[in-house]
């Protein structure tokens, strides 16, 4: 029988759900006899607990989706996008935000002490998947006694949880927002990640994983597998128009190999400041992680014949223009499995030349879709 | 004013023609109103396609089922006779391939709901015949060079095309330019001089489904029988 409890976290300033006795199996096998989720939670939930929305982080994301973030010092990622009369309007909704398994903003992930031990996970941490993290998800919404979610919102890696919602827990969810994501992470996609690895592993500071026993970090080796992952965020155009081939704080080329040009001033300062705020070995984790999603063979088989409580879930999938990371085509194939059943399923591609990450910016017709989506179809399932 | 009018009077005529709590698929659905107005009245499970990104976000807004996408590369992936209806209105003379979007029509769905506007009307015969010119008229509101209506044809035109593809008109109603309707199986009438706008509710001749029907769900074959 696991135990849970809630404990409040000051220094990281959020909630923590702690299970124990948990015997939770993951994908690969091993077992994780205890494990934390770090959360926090905004708005309130309603009497008949009717108003639950899940949003899940991308790759580098955390649980501090809105307000204020004591790793970083500055606002939640998508503070833009949640909160008090934002498009997901925490005045209607009570959202729940959780650091994924694996990660390392408080949950339980490589930097992480073992189970009653006091050695430091590392290179030891079992491999984990998307399947695992929704496994986990799904403990923490039974710990704050919700029985269905109103929504499971997510972009990116958090797109990938939330499709594996839709077929492992259908029946515990009525909405589900999938922005930019696939059935299946690409070959593609695939390359980029094993180069991002391949830096860090690389790193002479990497020690097999087990650096923080060493008390040291493999930086230069995570900076470059951001440098690398940002780029691939962005898209030629928008990456043309915001640095084209200006010089960075000079008015002559060097003729050396200093950051002369803005893009790569930018890079660098991307790749500095990511190693400040996260874990490398976390890093390895969650992009194999993303790399073994596939469902391209399953994901018909299983709304068609194996879960059919899913018929009534309503789908929203988003893609942008020039994301080439997460291509409109691959959305689409989600919408397309998903018409062929005669499901009810919305989709929309935004025109934008902002690349991948335009999930996290300024895209007025993403926070139209989003507040429409959501508040409409919460009228007519709470009326 | 006028035009707005005469698209509520269209959509309210395919309405009459659809039975409660069928399955909708309009394509071409522009802002959802329609399908909305069909939920609302019908309580029908309705779903959309649009190729317009502002308008398709307009009715995803509203909570309605609406694919982003074009009608002539996109209808591929609904599955055989997975609708009750589906609703082509105002757009058949637009489409690139007319005949493979009736045909698809009538694979997604068991009826097909076809309205345009009728390029044999009076007032087009008079503006062509008098002045010589491409007509432009209130149905027809655009230069030949600047339109979205690219296959222009008439009642007899469409008549006979559903003729040679064994499609079978169920039921048609006319509109003349002034919102009047009428019955366009009337023979007593100059149908396709009066006729400004038409509306026919469409399917297969002797078309048997053959529904499976397990616990859950309910497999459809698509078998014409066509005689």
């Amino acid at each position: 029988m696991s135990d849970i409890e809630i404990k409040k976290d000051k220094e990281l300033d959020c909630s923590i759900a702690e299970f124990t006795n948990a015997n939770f199996e993951l994908v690969s096998g091993s077992v994780l006899e205890s494990f934390k989720i770090a959360f926090k939670t905004f708005g309130s939930l309603n009497k008949n607990q009717s108003n639950a929305i899940l949003i899940c982080h991308a790759l580098t994301g955390d649980q501090y989706v809105s307000g204020h973030n004591p790793i970083t010092e500055r606002d939640g990622w998508w503070s833009r996008m949640v909160g008090p009369d934002k498009p997901i309007d925490t005045n209607k909704f009570f959202v729940i935000c959780s650091n994924v398994l694996g990660g390392c903003s408080g949950s339980t992930g490589p930097k992480q002490k073992k189970d009653d031990e006091d050695i430091i996970y590392g290179g030891s941490f079992p491999s984990i998947t998307i399947k695992d993290m929704v496994s986990a998800q799904v403990k923490l919404i039974d710990a704050l006694k919700i029985d269905k979610l109103f929504s499971v919102v997510g972009g990116s890696m958090g797109a990938m949880q939330a499709l594996q919602w839709s077929t492992d827990f259908p029946n515990r969810i009525q909405t589900i927002v999938h922005i930019a994501g696939a059935l299946k992470h690409s070959a593609q996609n695939i390359a980029f990640h094993e180069v991002g690895r391949q830096a860090i592993m690389n790193d002479p500071n990497w020690h097999t994983g087990n650096y923080i026993d060493k008390e040291s970090i493999p930086e230069r080796g995570l900076s470059v597998a951001r440098m690398i992952a940002h780029i691939t965020y962005l898209s030629e155009d928008a990456m043309h128009r915001k640095f084209g081939r200006k010089l960075q704080s000079r008015d002559i080329i060097s003729f050396g190999f200093d950051a002369d040009f803005q893009i790569e001033s930018y890079l660098r300062y991307q790749g500095r400041s990511f190693v400040e705020r996260f874990d490398a070995n976390s890093y390895l984790y969650l992009t194999r992680a993303m790399d073994y999603f596939d469902h391209s063979e399953t994901y018909r088989k299983t709304l068609e014949f194996i879960n059919n409580e899913n018929d009534n879930i309503k789908y929203l999938i988003i893609s942008f223009t020039s994301d080439w990371l997460f291509p409109t085509r691959e959305n689409k194939e989600i919408v397309e499995t998903l018409n062929s059943l005669s499901r009810n399923v919305s989709f929309l591609e935004i025109d934008t030349d902002k690349g991948h990450d335009s999930f996290l910016l300024d895209e007025p017709d993403l926070d139209i879709a989003m507040r429409g989506f959501l508040e409409s179809n919460y009228g007519k399932t709470n009326e | 004013m006028n035009s707005i009018k005469s698209i509520r009077k269209d959509w309210d005529l395919i309405e009459s023609l659809i039975n409660e709590k069928s399955r909708v698929l309009d394509v071409g659905c522009g802002e959802g109103d329609l399908i909305q107005q069909l939920e609302k009245n019908l309580q029908a499970n309705v779903h959309g396609v649009e190729k317009d990104q502002g308008m398709a976000l307009k009715g995803i807004s509203k909570g309605l089922n609406i694919t982003h996408g074009d009608a002539e590369k996109d209808l591929f992936q609904y599955a055989n006779q997975s609708f009750d209806y589906v609703i082509l209105s105002q757009t058949l003379q637009a489409m690139i391939e007319p005949k493979k979007i009736l045909t698809e029509l009538l694979r997604v769905g068991s009826k097909a709901i076809v309205s345009f506007p009728n390029f044999g009307h009076w007032k087009i015969r008079l503006q062509l015949l008098l002045l010589g010119k491409m007509p432009i008229t209130e149905g027809l509101p655009y230069s030949w060079y600047d339109t979205p209506n690219i296959h222009f044809f008439t009642l007899k035109d469409f008549e006979n095309l559903c003729k040679d593809m064994n499609i079978v008109i169920e039921s048609s109603i006319g509109l003349t330019s002034k919102g009047k309707q009428f019955s366009l199986n009337s023979t007593l009438l100059p149908t396709n001089i009066i006729t400004h706008e038409a509306i026919f509710l469409l399917s297969y001749k002797n078309f048997e489904p053959i529904k499976i029907k397990t616990t859950n769900k309910m497999f459809a074959k698509n078998s014409a029988i066509i005689n």
